[in-house]
């Protein structure tokens, strides 16, 4: 009994949830039509841009301003500290490891995973069962940061010389009669074992976006340097990447963006101990355990700083676009 | 006939004008196999591993590798659903999949409905400040959530919907909303501009345009969306974590499979049953709309 009603509850709150938006601007729309035909078609353009104006600018545009402002405060937000934040963020041992750290994943996560993307899309496209291999490795896309963690912290199990590994990797190491590696516990192996992780799940994204980028490559270009003797590797260096690689650009900072924002990894993995922070996690460090409203502040600011040519290369493609 | 499919060994031998035999050609492509069988098996094996473990009990777990298994494929008696039962009841993961729905639904379906209004203004209504509202989109795309975390949750302190399913519903609206509108108005920019002007001499309100002509031909382009949105919400870890914090009797599947790993890391019996009842549902969606999901991937690419 208890059981349906918390399923009953549960579809009471997803349809009042979903219905509630959706009856909103049919009134809104009725109201409208009730006015004189002049205003109405001034009036209309708000009534359907407005709900979405108004959310993108509680959700993101003041809160991001609201944020480079308390980033010149102190911890509770009551103080003005100047530059005291940023002297912190950009000088704490903790955040030095961090920038080291970032550097690493940005790139190795966006070289490994678009190189392996490319080199997959290229090689999948010779074999008749490419649906079902790419399928495979796209397949991680659909698992959670955290499921994903589960399943590596598996892969990565460790126990001490001598007694049964049930972790993959250290079973094969000791198969090869070498002593289980601590794969997230030592210092110079375990930003890359989460960093790893990062591959598995964004490689599978690479090589579905250069895969369809490869395929529109017209085939009698690369037809014509067959017959012109060039072997598989000059077509690939000398045809296929500078045709793609306005999308090998757009995949890569794709993944670039990401990679700055990861959290979720280093979080469930080893909490940032043992020199694994990025970025992102102190942040939430700083809010949740330091409650340190300034520091966090001024941390969420350098991702910020760090995205905005990102930014402005998509709007001016936007441009490009429109004009086109 | 386009020669697309170079798989085909009679096409490559005519190309080839007949020089090579045969076998030699299947020689020559040994290599590609072993390469894209071995990487997919490697991408494989993780979720392989796990989802067997998943099915064995707790001892049998901590003593040997759950390759074992394979071994003796017929012994099913060493196979239970056990830890399914423990991790959705004593666990509270049957509690937190509910939660996890009531999340996602609305998380999903809110935006759309916001977005699509949204789009087809910005795509077909003539207003100061078009171009610009635009353009601020395709820059909040990019914009890192950390940004807005401390002042919405300031926010949501003082208005208490800090913990409350409204919440993370808004909450998730706003920031699905950038990808969303750029979505979806680059598809209905593109719809013929004839249709839609012969909708409006025929005396066609905006709305009777909108819910008669423009949603239905834009079904492709909010299924890619949709199914986007949803992952998104299903898989977040943030969010939840931020604007729910603590409060168990609201918090989605992968906060309580996150909390697991903290307190019960080495069970691993729960931990891989937890983990893939976390991804079912993900993966059916995947799997039946990975065309939908593949579209929205090419057309929106630039989302952070």
């Amino acid at each position: 009994m208890e059981n349906i009603n918390r399923i009953l509850s549960a579809i009471a709150a997803i349809v009042v949830g979903s219905g509630g938006v959706i009856g909103l601007f049919f009134l809104a729309n009725y109201l409208v039509e009730k006015l004189p035909r002049k205003w109405r078609s001034q009036i209309l353009p708000w009534v359907y841009t407005l709900p979405a104006i108004l959310f993108l600018s509680a959700y993101l545009v003041l809160p991001t301003l609201r944020t480079i402002f308390l980033s010149f405060f102190d911890r509770r937000s009551t103080e003005f500290v100047g530059l005291e934040n940023f002297q912190f963020a950009l000088t704490d041992s903790s955040m030095l490891i961090a920038f080291r750290n970032n550097m690493l994943w940005l790139v190795l996560v966006t070289t490994i995973s678009v190189g392996l993307g490319l080199a997959i899309a290229v090689l999948v496209d010779r074999v008749r069962y490419e649906a079902v291999a790419k399928g495979l490795i796209f397949l991680p896309m659909a698992i959670s940061f955290v499921g994903a963690s589960v399943i590596w912290r598996f892969m990565y199990a460790y126990n001490p010389p001598g007694a049964e590994q049930i972790g993959l990797l250290n079973a094969f190491v000791t198969g090869l009669g070498f002593e289980p590696i601590g794969w997230l516990v030592n210092k110079s192996i375990n930003n890359f074992a989460l960093i790893v992780i990062m591959i598995w799940l964004q490689t599978g994204f690479c090589m579905v976006l250069l895969s369809s980028a490869v395929k529109g490559i017209p085939q009698d270009i690369i037809e014509a340097a067959r017959m012109d003797g060039a072997s598989e590797f000059q077509i690939f260096w000398r045809i296929i990447i500078p045709t793609i690689s306005s999308t090998i650009t757009v995949v890569a900072t794709t993944v670039l963006v990401l990679v700055l924002k990861v959290f979720d990894i280093v979080f469930v993995m080893t909490a940032g101990n043992l020199d694994t922070d990025v970025v992102a996690s102190l942040m939430i460090k700083q809010m949740f355990n330091f409650r340190h409203f300034g520091r966090g502040s001024a941390i969420a600011v350098i991702l910020l700083i760090a995205v905005i040519p990102i930014m402005v290369v998509n709007i001016r493609r936007f441009q490009q676009q429109e004009e086109a | 006939m386009t020669s697309k499919n170079i798989t085909n060994p009679k096409q490559v031998k005519t190309r080839q004008s007949g020089k090579k035999p045969k076998f030699t050609n299947l020689i020559a492509k040994t290599p590609v196999h072993i390469a894209v069988v071995l990487i997919a098996l490697i991408w494989t094996l993780p979720t392989v591993g796990l989802l067997i473990s998943s099915f064995r009990p707790s001892a049998d777990l901590l003593e040997t590798g759950w390759w074992t298994v394979l071994l003796h494929p017929f012994e099913l008696t060493k196979l239970h659903l056990g830890n399914y039962g423990e991790v959705l009841g004593s666990e509270g993961m049957g509690q937190t999949f509910l939660n996890s729905l009531i999340i996602s639904i609305p998380a999903t379906i809110i935006p759309i409905a916001i977005a699509t209004f949204a789009a087809y203004a910005l795509a077909w209504m003539r207003f100061p400040g078009r171009q610009l509202i635009f353009m601020v989109i395709v820059g909040l795309m990019v914009v890192p959530l950390q940004m807005t975390l401390i002042p919405v949750l300031r926010t949501y302190n003082d208005l208490g919907l800090a913990g409350s399913f409204l919440g993370v519903w808004l909450a998730h609206t706003g920031y699905g909303l950038p990808l969303g509108i750029y979505l979806l108005r680059n598809y209905i920019g593109s719809l013929p501009a004839d249709l839609i002007e012969a909708a409006s001499m025929d005396g066609a309100s905006h709305l009777k345009i909108f819910t008669r002509v423009i949603v239905p031909l834009s079904t492709p382009a909010i299924a890619s969306f949709a199914v986007f949105q949803f992952l998104w919400v299903w898989n977040d870890l943030l969010v939840a974590l931020v604007y729910l914090g603590g409060n168990q009797d609201v918090a989605p599947i992968t906060l309580t499979l996150r909390n697991l790993v903290g307190d019960r890391g080495q069970d691993w019996h729960l931990l891989t049953a937890g983990a893939f009842i976390s991804m079912i549902v993900p993966l059916v969606v995947f799997f039946a709309l990975q065309k939908y999901f593949v579209r929205g991937l090419l057309a929106g690419s630039v989302k952070g």
